[in-house]
């Protein structure tokens, strides 16, 4: 009965791992954010006007529905090659998040349970973000010292002045 | 002997300046010869110009900061970005193709419409003439 061990462990921890998913109403960023091998591709072509948002941050389906609408991005022009976007889409459905259950795919990670959560404005006064230090929600890296590596830990945090 | 003393001069002075144009920015000569039959030579206050003028609320200085050698600031975001002048950043104008993406793409935001390659020209030009 080696297999009992094994058995108690999973039915022990299965619910912790089904909760992670259902956690922020089954709108959880992923576990891990991002690989630890990232696409080079992925990483300059998306990375040179805010940082290379880790692709556990949003659903794979938010992805599949931004990299389609590339020429409109956010009111940019962000246009690639068939053959970059093909392979950047690649890497980011493959590691979209693995924590979420909720039939949603927003295009904003500002849009998501979880970020809403995170950084409510019991957590973070709504004028941080008009600070010409941070200017929006997607400068990540404003506050998140080592958002750059995917590395968003709450003990590595500083809300410039 | 006069006139080989003159060549050798002259080609002394102009091969150095040859060789520092840029291989990028030439590719654009011809093409700007067949847009405008007028044309000449790129220049660089022309490109200056261009680079600070507004179409709308923006400009490629919105971005790119008012001064290419020091980082630019994405207007929207607010991410750093790294200058554009070859003298501050070697690798500017170094890839055709990185170019040719930027231009088509940061024209269509600015201007609505796809830079001639005079505009592209003399774009280059005031980058690399800023020291």
């Amino acid at each position: 009965m080696r297999t009992l061990p094994g058995l108690v462990l999973a039915i022990t921890l299965f619910p912790l791992g089904a909760a992670a998913a259902d956690k922020y109403g089954g709108e959880n960023r992923g576990k891990p954010l991002q690989p630890a091998q990232v696409s080079a591709k992925w990483q300059q072509e998306c990375g040179s006007c805010h940082i290379a948002y880790a692709p556990g941050l949003l659903p794979a389906e938010s992805w599949r529905k931004l990299m389609s609408g590339l020429d409109k991005h956010f009111g940019d022009d962000a246009s690639l090659t068939a053959a970059e976007d093909k392979e950047i889409t690649a890497f980011l459905v493959a590691n979209g998040s693995n924590r979420w259950s909720a039939r949603t795919a927003p295009l904003r990670i500002t849009e998501s349970a979880w970020f809403k959560t995170k950084h409510s404005n019991k957590e973070i006064p709504p004028d941080t973000w008009k600070r010409p230090s941070v200017k929006s929600p997607a400068n990540c890296q404003a506050c998140h010292i080592d958002a750059a590596k995917a590395d968003f830990n709450e003990h590595r945090i500083k809300i410039p002045k | 002997m006069n006139r080989l003393l003159l060549t050798v001069v002259t080609l002394a002075t102009a091969l150095p300046l040859v060789a520092a144009a840029n291989p990028i920015q030439d590719s654009y000569r011809a093409a700007a010869k067949q847009e405008n039959a007028a044309f000449k030579d790129f220049s660089a206050a022309r490109g200056q110009a261009f680079y600070s003028a507004k179409t709308g609320d923006m400009a490629c200085a919105s971005c790119h900061g008012d001064s290419p050698k020091a980082n630019g600031k994405h207007a929207k975001i607010g991410k750093d970005i790294l200058p554009m002048a070859p003298s501050a950043n070697a690798q500017r104008f170094t890839d055709a193709a990185k170019v040719e993406k930027w231009f088509g793409r940061n024209c269509k935001d600015v201007l609505s419409r796809a830079c001639s390659a005079q505009e592209k020209g003399d774009f280059i030009a005031y980058m690399l003439s800023v020291k």
